[in-house]
C-alpha cells in the first residue's frame, strides 16, 4: 500500500510539472476570451514564449557568467516570454479589432507563424552557439527546483506536492486567483466581462470596447507564452527542443473550455490534463499504445463540452460574443 | 418646476451618412415635466435623431442646448454627463450579469465596486416610482418588461432627467403597456423631460403632452396632443391623406382549410411548447393569432409548416375539392408543395426566411432552387420576381442584387412578406409581418393580406398590435404558455378581453 501511495504521490508531482505550462497558457487564454476574443493562435505563442524565453535566459547568461543572478535569470526568461506572446498578439488584436478579421482564421495563422518563428530562432541559436544551447547547472535549479526550504519538502506525505514543485507553479497559483479576484470583484473585471458578453451593452455604457479587447488579448497572449518558456525550462531541461511544444498550447485551448473560463478550476485542471499527458509513461498497458493516451485530455474535453451543453446552465458558457467582431454602426 | 428654460433644444440639426440626409435641419424643444411623442415613418430619421442625443452619432451640423447650454456630445459618457439616458429598442443588458451588475456598468464611480451598495440604491430608485425588479436577479431570468424596467433604472440611476425611449411598447402586453406609462406619467411628475418613440396612434393620444413629426429625415413640426387627432398625425406624417380604417369584406363561403387537432410539441429539453391545440383555419379568413412572446406562436408556425417535430396531434389540410390530408410527418418540402407558405419575420428579422448577404434576386431563388435544368440554376424567374416585388411594394435598394442585411428593416420585410404572397399558397402564415414598420407600409401589408384572404386563402396572422388584430382578422385565437386560452370573434371581441386571456394561464402557473 505505501508503495501504492508513493506511485500516486510522485504521478501527482510529475503531473503538477507538466500542468504548470498549460496553467499559464490558460489562464492567459481565459483573460483573451473574456474579452470576447478566440485567439487560437496560443500554440504559435507558446513556441515563441519558449524560444525567446531561452534565449533572453541563455544570453544572460552567457553575458553575466558566473555572476549570474538566479532571480534576474527567472525574470528575464518571464519577461522575454512574455513580450513575445504580447507582440505576436498584438499583430492578432490589430487584425481581429481594428481590421475586423475573423478570429479563427488569424488565429490558426498566427498558430502556424508563431511555430515558425519559434523554430526558426531556437534553431538559428542552436547552430550559432555550435550546435547546443543550455542553461549552466547553477541557474537551472532555479527555474526548476522547489523555492521552499528543504524541512518543509520533506513533511511525510504533503510535503512533495505541496512545497517541492517550482516556482512557476506557485507563481501560476498568485497568477490564477488573481485573476479570479480581477474578473469578479474588481469594477474593471466586470466592465472586461460585459465586452466579452455583449460589446454593444458595454459601449453604449461608455465603456472603450476596442481598448479592453486590445489590452486583454495582448496581456492574455503574454501570460500564455511564459507558459512555453516554463515548458522549455522545466519540462525540456532548459535545452531547445524542437517538438518539445509541439501540442501544448493546443491542450490550452481546450483545458479554458474544459474548466468552463473560470481560473480557479484552471488549477486543478491543468494538474488533471499534466497527469493524462503523461500517463503512458506511467500506467503501462499492454496492447494499449501511447497515441491513444495521448488524445484523452482531448476526448475529457469533449465530454465536458456534451454534459455542460446538455445541462445547459446558463453561467457555464463562453462569452456570449466569443469570436465575433464587433463594429458600432453594424446592425 | 421650471417651465421657462427648456431641458433640451435641437436647432439646425443635420446628419448625412455619405450621400444620405438621415436628419435635415431639425428643431425641437421640450421642458421638463412633459412627455414628447416623436413621430415619424419608418427611415423618417427618429432614431438617428434621439442616437444624436445619446452620443451614438454626432451631428454635422447644428447645435443641442441642454438646459438652455450649447453642449457637444460625443460619447455616451458626454451623454449622461448631461442628464441624458436612451433606452434602446433592443435592451442593451448583459445577460449573465445581474440587475444591479448592469445598471454599474460604465459607471466611472471613485473606490472599489461595492454591489451591496448599488443593489440598495437601485431599490431606492424602484421605491420611488413603483418599479418592481429584484437587483440581484439574472437578466436571463427576467420577462421582457422586467428587462426593460432595468434599462429605465439603469438612465435613472445614472442620474438622467431627460429620458428618451425607442419604441418601448413594441414588445409589452397591453396590461405592462398600462404599468411602463404609469411610471413614465409618475417621472413626468417628478419633473422629467421623456422623449417617447412610437408608431402606435393611441398611444401618442393616451401618453404625450406634445407630438413632433418626421418625414423623410425633415422636421414638419409639433402639435399638442390634446389639440390633435390620429388622423391628423398620420397625414403629417405620411405628408399625404391615407385611410386608417383596414377594409374587412366578408368571404362569401369559407370553406375548412386547415384543421389542428391536439397538438402537442416538445423543445429539446422536453418542455411542452406546445399544449393539446386544436383549432380550425377556413379559407377566405384571417384567423389571428395572439400571446405574449414565446407562447407558442413559433412553434405552432413551424409545426404546421414541417419545421419542428411533432410530439402528439394531427394537422389535416384540405385542398380545393380532394380529401383531407395529415400534414404530420411530411417534409418542410411536401407541405410547400401542397401550398402552405410561410412568412416568419424574427426578432432578428433575417434569422429566418432570408439570407443577409443575399440581393433580393438570390433570396427569391431560396424558394426555387428546384427549379432549373439539371444542376443549373433558373436565375430569370426568380429575378423577374424581385422586380416585382421591389416595383410593387416600393421596396427601397439601389438594386435587386443589393444584400438584404444592409436594407432597413422594413424593407427586408417586405421582401420576405412579397416572395411569399407570391407563391400563391392556399394557406398563407405571417408572424410579425409589420414588425417595426411604419403606419403606411403596414397597410400595404394588411391590404396584400386581406387581398389574398379573398382569393380564398387560409391567412394565420401572428401579430403583436392587438388593436391591428382587431380590425384586421375575422377570428383571433389567443394563445397562452402553449395553450390555446380562447378563440374570439374578432368583430365583437374588445382588447381587454384578448388581454385578459393572454396571460389567464400563464398568471395562475407562474405565480
Amino acid at each position: 500500500m505505501g508503495n501504492f501511495l508513493s506511485l500516486f504521490l510522485a504521478l501527482i508531482i510529475a503531473a503538477i510539472t507538466y500542468g504548470t505550462p498549460l496553467l499559464f497558457g490558460t489562464l492567459g487564454e481565459i483573460l483573451t476570451e473574456k474579452s470576447g476574443s478566440l485567439n487560437l493562435g496560443v500554440e504559435g505563442i507558446m513556441f515563441m514564449g519558449g524560444a525567446l524565453g531561452l534565449g533572453g535566459v541563455f544570453y544572460y547568461e552567457k553575458a553575466a557568467g558566473a555572476g549570474a543572478s538566479g532571480f534576474v535569470a527567472v525574470g528575464i526568461g518571464i519577461l522575454c516570454a512574455f513580450l513575445a506572446g504580447a507582440l505576436a498578439s498584438l499583430i492578432f488584436s490589430f487584425l481581429t479589432i481594428t481590421l475586423r478579421a475573423n478570429q479563427n482564421v488569424t488565429g490558426l495563422a498566427l498558430s502556424i507563424f508563431g511555430t515558425g518563428v519559434g523554430q526558426f530562432v531556437g534553431e538559428y541559436m542552436r547552430v550559432r552557439e555550435n550546435g547546443y544551447i543550455s542553461i549552466g547547472n547553477a541557474l537551472k535549479g532555479f527555474f526548476q527546483n522547489s523555492p521552499f526550504p528543504a524541512a518543509l519538502q520533506r513533511i511525510p506525505v504533503v510535503g512533495g506536492v505541496l512545497f517541492g514543485n517550482s516556482v512557476f507553479f506557485y507563481l501560476g497559483l498568485i497568477l490564477a486567483a488573481g485573476m479570479f479576484f480581477f474578473l469578479n470583484r474588481t469594477r474593471t473585471g466586470l466592465y472586461l466581462r460585459s465586452v466579452g458578453e455583449s460589446p454593444a451593452t458595454a459601449d453604449a455604457a461608455g465603456i472603450a470596447v476596442e481598448r479592453y479587447k486590445y489590452l486583454a488579448t495582448v496581456i492574455g497572449g503574454g501570460i500564455s507564452a511564459v507558459g512555453g518558456m516554463v515548458y522549455i525550462m522545466t519540462i525540456a531541461g532548459c535545452v531547445w527542443n524542437h517538438e518539445g511544444l509541439s501540442g501544448v498550447g493546443w491542450l490550452a485551448v481546450a483545458l479554458v473550455i474544459f474548466c468552463m473560463w473560470r481560473p480557479l478550476s484552471a488549477i486543478w485542471g491543468s494538474v488533471l490534463f499534466g497527469a493524462l499527458m503523461i500517463l503512458y509513461l506511467r500506467l503501462v498497458l499492454p496492447f494499449v499504445p501511447t497515441q491513444l493516451y495521448k488524445i484523452l485530455p482531448y476526448v475529457v474535453t469533449v465530454i465536458v463540452l456534451i454534459v455542460s451543453s446538455m445541462r445547459n446552465n446558463k453561467e457555464k458558457q463562453p462569452p456570449a460574443s466569443l469570436g465575433l467582431a464587433y463594429f458600432r454602426e453594424d446592425r | 418646476m421650471e417651465h421657462n428654460v427648456c431641458a433640451i433644444e435641437l436647432k439646425g440639426i443635420t446628419k448625412r451618412f455619405g450621400e444620405v440626409v438621415a436628419n435635415d435641419g431639425i428643431d425641437l424643444q421640450l421642458n421638463r415635466g412633459e412627455i414628447l411623442s416623436l413621430l415619424g415613418e419608418n427611415g423618417s430619421g427618429k432614431t438617428t435623431l434621439m442616437n444624436m442625443l445619446s452620443g451614438i452619432y454626432f451631428p454635422d451640423e447644428g447645435q443641442i442646448f441642454v438646459n438652455g447650454e450649447p453642449v457637444s456630445i460625443r460619447s455616451p459618457k458626454d451623454a449622461f454627463a448631461c442628464g441624458i439616458g436612451m433606452i434602446h429598442q433592443h435592451y442593451k443588458l448583459v445577460d449573465v450579469f445581474t440587475a444591479a451588475e448592469n445598471i454599474v456598468l460604465g459607471l466611472e464611480e471613485p473606490g472599489k465596486l461595492d454591489i451591496r451598495a448599488a443593489e440598495e440604491k437601485v431599490r431606492t430608485i424602484c421605491e420611488k416610482y413603483g418599479f418592481d425588479i429584484d437587483p440581484g436577479q439574472k437578466i436571463y431570468d427576467m420577462s421582457v418588461s422586467q428587462k426593460q424596467t432595468v434599462e429605465i433604472v439603469k438612465v435613472l440611476y445614472r442620474g438622467a432627467d431627460i429620458l428618451i425611449l425607442d419604441e418601448p411598447t413594441a414588445v409589452l402586453t397591453p396590461q405592462e403597456t398600462d404599468k411602463l406609462f404609469e411610471v413614465l406619467r409618475a417621472m413626468k411628475a417628478d419633473g422629467k423631460a421623456i422623449v417617447i418613440i412610437t408608431h402606435k396612434l393611441h398611444e401618442v393620444m393616451a401618453l404625450s403632452d406634445k407630438v413632433s413629426v418626421l418625414r423623410k429625415g425633415k422636421y414638419i413640426g409639433t402639435v399638442k396632443t390634446s389639440e390633435t387627432s390620429p388622423q391628423a398625425l398620420t397625414d403629417m406624417m405620411v405628408g399625404h391623406a391615407v385611410t386608417l380604417n383596414i377594409d374587412r369584406p366578408r368571404y362569401e363561403t369559407p370553406v375548412e382549410r386547415l384543421e389542428v387537432k391536439g397538438l402537442t410539441v416538445l423543445d429539446g429539453e422536453g418542455v411542452k411548447k406546445l399544449d393539446n391545440v386544436s383549432f380550425t383555419a377556413l379559407g377566405g379568413e384571417i384567423l389571428g393569432v395572439a400571446g405574449i412572446a414565446g407562447s407558442g406562436q413559433k412553434e405552432l408556425l413551424e409545426a404546421i409548416s414541417g419545421l419542428c417535430l411533432v410530439s402528439q396531434g394531427e394537422i389535416l389540410y384540405t385542398p380545393d375539392g380532394q380529401a383531407p390530408a395529415n400534414l404530420v410527418g411530411k417534409t418542410p418540402m411536401q407541405i410547400r408543395k401542397a401550398g402552405v407558405a410561410m412568412a416568419f419575420v424574427p426578432e432578428d428579422r433575417l434569422g429566418m426566411g432570408l439570407v443577409g448577404s443575399m440581393g433580393m434576386t438570390g433570396n427569391m431563388m431560396l424558394r426555387s432552387w428546384k427549379k432549373g435544368p439539371g444542376v443549373f440554376l433558373n436565375r430569370k424567374d426568380p429575378n423577374e420576381l424581385a422586380l416585382r416585388v421591389w416595383k410593387e411594394l416600393e421596396v427601397v435598394t439601389p438594386s435587386t442584387d443589393f444584400p438584404v442585411r444592409r436594407m432597413s428593416g422594413g424593407n427586408v420585410q417586405k421582401v420576405l412578406v412579397g416572395r411569399e404572397i407570391a407563391s400563391a399558397p392556399s394557406v398563407l402564415m405571417t408572424a410579425y409581418a409589420v414588425r417595426g414598420l411604419d403606419i403606411n407600409t403596414s397597410y400595404t401589408i394588411y391590404n396584400l393580406l386581406t387581398e389574398q384572404k379573398m382569393k380564398g386563402v387560409a391567412v394565420i396572422y401572428v401579430g403583436e398590435d392587438l388593436d391591428v388584430l382587431l380590425e384586421l382578422c375575422d377570428r383571433i385565437l389567443v394563445l397562452c404558455g402553449g395553450k390555446v386560452s380562447g378563440v374570439l370573434d374578432a368583430r365583437s371581441a374588445t382588447k381587454e378581453q384578448i388581454g385578459l386571456l393572454m396571460t389567464r394561464l400563464g398568471g395562475k402557473e407562474g405565480a
